[in-house]
């Protein structure tokens, strides 16, 4: 296998608050290759859409990237200009967001917006942009693709706004798509026709594909890799099948329990006790160790390192003793 | 069977979008302009036993929340009616109906929209029972503590601000906020919808515990079929306002007899479910304000027919105390063919 597409390296980003710095994320590192799914998983505020943010360099005061590295086909993106970043993005890299309704100027046409899209980019006449973005529409499955190109943002329903995302994510036929939560706000039906969509255009393009949600059970049906992350930090990482099946940290392990269709009907579900912790005032050791079934004096010490198996790797002093399964 | 506590009997709720004063003018100069009706809930029956917990799924604008806000009280019906204890709420006499509206009482999905930003918690959960004289002034705080206690919050914080507390200390203010006026029946709207995985599982939790102990009546509206399918003893599945099937839990899990109801369940990601194909069911839910003929969902069901397009399907039994709305339901074992008629 060629290297990976994108590989980042102890990523750290921290916001400065009133409470004083907050490390969103915390020595991050991940490798995703070529027609890849990584599914990045993690409730709110543990830090995984600033991660993703991370790569687009989207983080904007008080928000700042401390350290670390991230190398897009082995350029290093931290500390570019932005005008090359502007160049990548969208060329290179792209994202889409929850919210479509955020992502696209309400006051102007789709078409305007796609075929602006595609002339920051190339040199091409306005016809050829405007028959690829009819044929971009059309990839991501909208009906009458010509029609909704003349319509506005919102004049189409919630589900067609993100395909409109989607559509112009995929325009450049970029290396690296980030999808922050895209299918959240949307119905049962709509989310699974848009996954099986961007399933099929990233295999189609080998655009590798990182997807952040908080829904494991989306990640199950879809990702190749998946980690979790906790307070700023990836705690358990590997292929699908061995971390949903056999969980090495107590966190990954929880999360499965808590999820209802994991449980019996009517039986009590497994919970988490307690809350995420706020990452302004983390414990010293192990941020998980407070709510943690498994830990022991150790634990609230140093925070501890990665402990690498094969293709996975854990955080964690005292995991779940392998193949225990959920 | 525990005898019905709620029956809801044909009730319809329509919103009128009337024609405003330049829509009039314009049409005096020739322009067509009709008033617009949504058929939000479309002459639905449903009836919920004593005791038991309904689940009302659905996707977004099929009508579930707005049937819940009726049952709640919140919303009037346009036609129809609901009974309580086999009365409706208007046959009763002025003290009758306060107690009937206290009985029902509601859990909004966004608590930090259902929580007055400007009233500490001993307010907003002491202000309702004082009101209705269940509990006097002077035993306010005892009783407000007495609430925090039983959905797990710390008492000492009673006199905090609703931004004071997190996404699930809040859903667990609202809960303690309904439960103060000693309800019979609560509807829960997409109740733990916002909550992050481990957070939802501690407050799904915290509502078997509560139905055990204070024997309530639950009508819990949800998009999500796993949330569901953990609580509810039997379920109501709505497309675009109409009932189109409902079982007992297992019975429709297992053996879904309407083709909405299996799109639903197949779409639905499932942990064990590695690398699935997504997507067997085509389509969008159409617009309610133009909700197609017949069967609302003959144009997105693989097993339409040309009647199908022209007969609204009654809800009947298709197996031990389950109903579908549809004409041709998978009564078990393989797909029926169609028969054309």
């Amino acid at each position: 296998m060629s290297g990976p597409i994108l590989s980042i390296h102890d990523l750290k980003v921290e916001f400065g608050t009133r409470q004083g710095v907050v490390k969103a994320v915390d020595g991050v590192s991940l490798n995703v290759y070529r027609g890849e799914v990584l599914g990045l998983v993690g409730e709110s505020g543990s830090g995984k859409s600033v991660t993703g943010l991370s790569i687009l360099g989207l983080i904007d005061p008080p928000g700042r990237i401390a350290s670390g590295s991230i190398k897009l086909e082995g350029q290093e993106l931290i500390g570019l200009p932005e005008h090359e970043l502007r160049r990548l993005r969208g060329e290179r890299m792209a994202m889409i967001f929850q919210d479509p309704m955020t992502t696209l100027n309400p006051v102007l046409r789709i078409d305007t917006q796609m075929i602006e899209t595609i002339r920051a980019h190339e040199k091409v006449s306005e016809k050829a942009a405007r028959s690829r973005a009819e044929e971009a529409l059309k990839r991501v499955g909208i009906p009458s693709p010509a029609e909704r190109l003349l319509t506005y943002p919102h004049q189409l329903s919630g589900g067609m706004r993100q395909r409109v995302a989607i559509a112009i994510a995929l325009l450049m036929s970029p290396a690296l798509l980030v999808a922050d939560e895209p299918t959240t706000a949307l119905d049962v039906t709509i989310q699974s026709q848009i996954i099986a969509e961007v399933q099929q255009l990233c295999a189609e393009t080998g655009t590798a594909l990182i997807w952040i949600t908080h829904d494991l059970a989306v990640v199950a049906g879809l990702a190749d890799r998946i980690a979790v992350m906790y307070a700023g930090r990836i705690v358990e990482e590997g292929d699908v099948d061995p971390v949903l099946d056999h969980p090495r940290h107590p966190y990954t392990y929880g999360l499965l329990g808590s999820a209802p269709s994991n449980n019996r009907r009517g039986e009590k579900l497994a919970q988490i006790p307690g809350m995420t912790p706020s990452l302004a005032n983390l414990p010293p050791g192990c941020a998980f160790a407070p709510r943690c079934a498994f830990a022991q004096d150790d634990c609230r010490v140093v925070p501890p390192a990665l402990t690498h198996a094969g293709s996975r790797a854990w955080r964690c002093f005292h995991p779940v003793p392998d193949r225990e399964t959920v | 069977m525990m005898p019905a506590l709620i029956e809801i009997e044909n009730v319809s709720k329509r919103f009128v979008k009337r024609v405003d004063l330049a829509g009039k003018i314009a049409n005096v100069l020739g322009a067509n302009n009709r008033e617009q009706i949504v058929r939000a809930v479309d002459d639905v029956s449903l009836t919920i036993r004593q005791g038991e917990v309904l689940g009302l799924v659905g996707e977004s604008g099929c009508g579930k929340s707005t049937l819940g806000r009726m049952v709640a009280g919140i919303m009037q019906p346009s036609a129809g009616r609901i009974l309580y204890g086999g009365r409706a709420r208007e046959d009763g006499n002025a003290p009758a109906q306060v107690a009937d509206a206290l009985a029902v009482q509601m859990i909004f999905q966004d608590p930090m929209a259902s929580l007055n930003p400007r009233m500490r918690i001993e307010d907003i959960i002491g202000e309702a029972p004082v009101v209705h004289g269940i509990v006097d002034t002077a035993g306010k705080r005892d009783y407000v503590a007495g609430m925090m206690r039983k959905v797990g919050l710390d008492p000492s914080v009673m006199g905090r601000f609703p931004h004071q507390f997190s996404g699930g200390q809040r859903a667990r203010i609202g809960i303690a906020r309904a439960l103060a006026v000693q309800p019979k029946v609560l509807v829960c709207d997409e109740a733990v919808a916002a909550l992050d995985v481990s957070i939802q599982a501690q407050v799904l939790n915290l509502f078997m515990d509560l139905r055990a102990e204070m024997n309530l009546t639950y009508l819990f509206v949800s998009h999500d079929l796993s949330v569901i399918r953990h609580i509810a003893d039997r379920v109501a599945v709505m497309y675009l306002g109409r009932i189109v099937e409902t079982a007992a839990t297992d019975a429709l899990f297992d053996a879904p007899a309407h083709p909405y109801t299996r799109a639903l369940l197949d779409e639905v990601p499932r942990i064990d479910m590695r690398k699935k194909r997504f997507a067997s069911l085509k389509g969008e839910v159409p617009s309610p304000l133009h909700p197609p003929s017949g069967c609302h969902f003959h144009p997105r069901c693989p097993r339409a027919d040309a009647i199908c397009k022209s007969t609204r399907p009654p809800l009947v039994g298709v197996g031990p105390a389950h109903e579908a709305a549809c004409l041709f339901p998978q009564t078990g074992g393989a797909l029926p063919e169609p028969i054309s008629q």
